[in-house]
Order: structure tokens, then sequence, then C-alpha cells
């Protein structure tokens, strides 16, 4: 379990390893990786009880990540965590190899295939309700990203979610405000995004999705109300930590130039530095 | 013998036995309970019905975290919604994903016939036969109802098994057993070879006995999978009968018969083969009788059927 300063010292070292094996395997989802990771850090370091000995057990906590495109954050941290040899990602997108675009279970540390988006919240309900019955402590934690909200199938999910009382069921929205045409704001209004939430029956909190700080207190909260499922609402920046793709729309997937690769590595290693 | 039941009720029936021996067996629902005639399986067994409302999509997909946590779970809903709806739940969140769920279509083809296309489901082998990791079941009478879904809660691979909401006779048995991907022979002949599946079965028995009486015998076979698909049983009709003829409650499209053709011809056998089916055209309502009138799919039209395609 790693404190606060030393998680910050982590996303760096994950947004190093991400923009590498971007730029190695020339693709990936640049933007939404990077506003991400923070999340993942914090769950895989922190907050799931589960590792590559205990991936099998009955009793692990869940992670499922329905935004699926966002693979590589996951690849990179699972990689880190010991679910698979780090130098298996370099045959990421190659032919025949698991490491594709989007997770799958041929990886290990990989609950569930994703990709198409609006599917992860009911699988989630699924599991949880499964742990309901069997009266098992374990936690289902689902990372949605904003611009998926707009599938009705998420909203399905919610309603069964607080119907059943799935207090063991964690939503966290990577809310960066960007899908790739654009602001989701533009594209299809979700704000007041925590209200909605808090009407089909979740308890709410917002954070700080790039803090790391923030994001350990908000989740070592959970569930926030006995009985209710909870629901995170992560602030984020899309391609948050290089200066150049924050907040931009197409850096959705873009992939580094050698010159904006270069760049981006310098800023992460002045932020590492600074950290040290 | 006992009485005979629509398989929808034959379902509902062995599913409680199943659930009395396996409490980690699990039914989830989409509003369909009343419909797939589990109010009793709800009376009984409480804590192993899982109600998600009308929400085709959520009830795949929750069915799969069920069973991603261990469960045995049998995901029911009306075939039309179930198999169009939620298809991209099946494909991933199910097939995609080795999550043994056996997604249940009742109420299949034209069940609710006077309803209209909303509530048809003549796609469904089609759609679902393209997707990769499913075995497709459309079982004829209750023995094989019963006997696939004993076998759908044994499977760990995820199955879609299809029935309709009518009174389905007992059919002739000559050869014992049940085994999934392998037809029943129902009846022995020379001239043409009938192949249905489900609710079809039964009025092409009754053409068989038509065309008895003008000299022709007629094999039936009962292809209650239609994938994996008893590829065997398929070429030994061809070659051992004059003719083949497949029937069933689905589209001309992509269905049990261009499966049997497109074995046909990649074997390299060349027979007088036929597919009944619904045409691509919108569908003539009705009860389900009398739109299978209306396609030819009852004795009388499948003997016509069959005739001409003796005369050549």
């Amino acid at each position: 379990m790693l404190s606060v300063p030393d998680l910050q010292l982590k996303s760096v070292e994950y947004r190093k390893n991400l923009l590498r094996l971007i730029k190695t395997a020339k693709a990936g989802h640049t933007g939404g990786d990077l506003s991400c990771l923070d999340i993942l850090n914090v769950l895989y370091n922190r907050i799931l009880r589960v590792s590559p000995e205990t991936f099998k057990s009955p009793d692990r906590d869940y992670y499922i990540q329905s935004k699926g495109h966002c693979a590589e954050a996951l690849f990179v941290v699972l990689a880190d965590r010991g679910f698979f040899p780090k130098s298996d990602l370099d045959t990421l997108n190659q032919y025949g190899s698991h490491y594709i675009g989007h997770p799958t279970r041929d990886v290990n540390g990989v609950e569930q295939n994703t990709g198409a988006l609006g599917h992860g919240l009911a699988v989630g309900v699924g599991i949880a309700l499964a742990g309901k019955i069997d009266r098992r402590d374990y936690r289902v934690f689902v990372l949605l990203g904003d611009g998926e909200l707009a599938e009705g199938s998420n909203w399905e999910a919610a309603m069964m979610a607080a119907h059943y009382r799935l207090d063991n069921l964690v939503a966290i929205v990577d809310r960066n405000g960007l899908q790739i045409t654009g602001s989701t704001e533009d594209v299809c209004q979700l704000a007041p995004l925590d209200q909605k939430f808090a009407a089909f029956g979740f308890e709410v909190c917002r954070c700080d999705g790039n803090d790391v700080g923030d994001l350990v207190r908000t989740l070592e909260e959970v569930p926030f109300r006995p009985g209710k499922p909870s629901l995170i609402v992560a602030k984020t920046k899309k391609g948050k930590g290089v200066s150049f793709m924050e907040n931009v729309a197409k850096w959705h997937h873009r992939v580094p130039s050698d010159d904006e690769y270069s760049q981006a590595m310098a800023e992460l290693d002045a932020v590492e530095a600074a950290l040290k | 013998m006992e009485p005979a039941l629509a398989n929808l009720e034959v379902f509902a029936a062995t599913l409680l036995e199943l659930a009395r021996a396996d409490s980690d067996l699990l039914v989830v629902t989409s509003d369909s309970r009343g419909s797939a005639k589990l109010a009793p399986f709800a009376k009984a067994a409480p804590g192993q019905i899982v109600e998600v409302g009308i929400a085709e999509q959520n009830l795949v997909g929750i069915a799969a975290g069920l069973a991603a946590a261990g469960k045995n779970v049998f995901a029911v809903s009306p075939a039309c919604f179930l198999t169009a709806r939620s298809l991209e739940q099946i494909k991933n969140d199910v097939c995609y994903s080795d999550r043994p769920v056996s997604v249940i279509g009742i109420s299949a083809g034209v069940s609710y016939g006077a309803l209209g296309t909303t509530h048809h489901s003549l796609h469904d082998f089609a759609v679902l036969r393209a997707i990769h990791n499913i075995t497709i079941i459309a079982p004829a009478d209750n023995f094989e109802t019963r006997e696939a879904v004993k076998a759908a809660a044994k499977l760990s691979i995820p199955v879609y098994l299809r029935f309709g909401k009518k009174t389905m006779p007992h059919l002739p048995r000559l050869l014992p057993g049940f085994d999934l991907g392998k037809a029943s022979l129902v009846r022995q002949g020379k001239n043409i070879t009938f192949i249905a599946c489900g609710e079809t079965v039964a009025p092409t028995l009754a053409a068989t006995d038509l065309l008895a009486a003008d000299g022709i015998e007629c094999r039936v076979l009962s292809m209650h999978t239609i994938k994996p698909l008893d590829e065997a049983v398929v070429l030994r009709a061809a070659k051992e009968t004059q003719g083949v003829i497949t029937v069933e409650e689905h589209s001309v499209n992509g269905g049990l018969g261009e499966a049997c053709a497109s074995l046909l011809l990649q074997s390299g056998l060349n027979t007088r083969f036929k597919i009944v089916g619904f045409p691509d055209d919108h569908t003539v309502t009705g009860s389900q009788t009398e739109i299978f009138r209306h396609y030819g799919i009852d004795g009388a039209g499948l003997a016509a059927t069959a005739k001409k395609l003796v005369s050549g």
C-alpha cells in the first residue's frame, strides 16, 4: 500500500510508461488514458483488495473498466502490479497479441472484456448482486467515461444498483468533459451529473480525479452511505500531465510525434525530479 | 405418457427442479415472469429469481456479471427483444467474455403472431449464428425442452434456447436419448428428408402422413441444435434420400436452411433442396397456426412442397 507521496511519484512513472507504450505501439487513447491514470493508480496501489495471487479468489475486489478504450492505462498499472511481465506490453497491438486496444480476459488481471461503451455498469451490478446473495464482503469498482453516459444502458444499470441497495458497488466517472467530437456538454449535456445519479439512488461524492490524495480520501470512505451504491464524479483533465495535451480533444487517440514525445517526457522528468 | 404441455411450461417446471438442487442457479427476468410461466418458480424459490424490469440490455449485462461471480444464470425474456435489443450484450458480455449464461428466448418465432413484427423473432438464428461461442437450441417438444434445459444448466458455455407458448404434441422418437448437437430421428423414410426444428417439427410430421398416402416416404429429423449443426446427419440425408427440405419458424435468410445449404454445397453434394421459412417480406399477422399455414408450414403446405421437389 503506497503513501500519498509515493502514489504521486507512481503516477508520473505510469504516465512515462504509458507514453512509451503508445509511442512504441503507434496507437492508443492517449488523452483518456492520462485522465484516468491517477484513479487506476490509487485503486490498484491503495484501495482494491486484489493481487496476482488472489485474482481468482471469490472474495477479491473486482474492477471493471467500462471505458475500455483506455486499455493502455490499465495494462501499465497491471504490469506494474505484477499481473504479467512488463515485457509482454512490447507486443501491444501486434499480430496475435492478447494486448490489444481494449481489455480482454486473455490478459491476466482483466475481469471483463470491454470496449463497446455502456456495458460495464450492468456487469458490475451483476457481480455486486452475487456478492450480496452470497454474503461476501467484496466490493465492485466500475470506471465509466463521461462520454459513454449517453448510452442508456448505464441508466438501466444505475436504477438496478439502487433498487437492490448495492452498497458494495462503486461507480467512478472519469469526468474529463471531452469526447472525440468535443465537449461532452456540447455533444449531449450531462450536467448536472451528480444530481442525476443522486436522483437514481446513488450516494454521490465529487473529487479531483487527478489528485491522488483526494482520490485516497474519497475512495477510502466508500460506501458513502449503507444501503446505497456509491458514485464518484472524479473531475479530471483529458491528457493530464502533459501541458500541450491537457483539455485538447484531438489527443483522444493521437500518438505523439518524436518532438512531442520528447517534450512530454521532459515535462514528466521535471515533475518527477521535483517530487523526489 | 404425461399430458402434452407448452414447451414454455416444461421449461419453467424443469428450471424449478434444477433450482431446488442448485442454490447457485438464478433466473433473471425483465418483467417477464408471468409470460415465462415463472410465477410458481418465484413463489417456490424467491431467492433465486432476479427482476430487472423492462430492460433487456440490463438483463443480459447483469446476467453476465452474476455468471462472472459463479452463478448458474438463466436470462429469460421474449426472444424478439432479447436477441435484438440486447444483441451487443449477448455478443460482448456473454459470448466474447466467456460467461456461461443460458439466454432463454420465450414466445419465439411468431408465437405472438397477432401482435405484429415488433413481437416476432424471425432473425435470432441468423444473428446468433454469426456470433462465436454460443450454442443455439430450438427444442421441438416437451421431451427435448426438458433435456435441453437440463443440458444448458450443466454446460459451462453460453447457450441460446428458444421455444414458443403453444401446446406441443409428444413426438415419436426412433432413437433414445437426447444429445446436444445430434439431431433426433423422428421418422424414417427413403424418399425425402425433412430437417425441421422447434415448433415446425410437428407440422412436418403431419405432412409425412399425407405424403405416405401418395407413396412418398419421408425421413424427419428434429434438428434441435442449430449450432453446432449435426453435419453428419445432414450429409447422410442428402446421400440416402432424393431431396432435403428444411423447415423453420425463422426467416429463410441465415437460419437452419442456409446452414444446411452451405454445408451441402461446400461438401460437393448436389441434391434437390428447399428452404421453408419466412420470406424476406413483411410478415402476415394472425395466430401462429394461421401464419404457419399462410407460409406453407402446415401438413398440406409441406406435402405440396415435397411433391414439387420430388417431381423436380
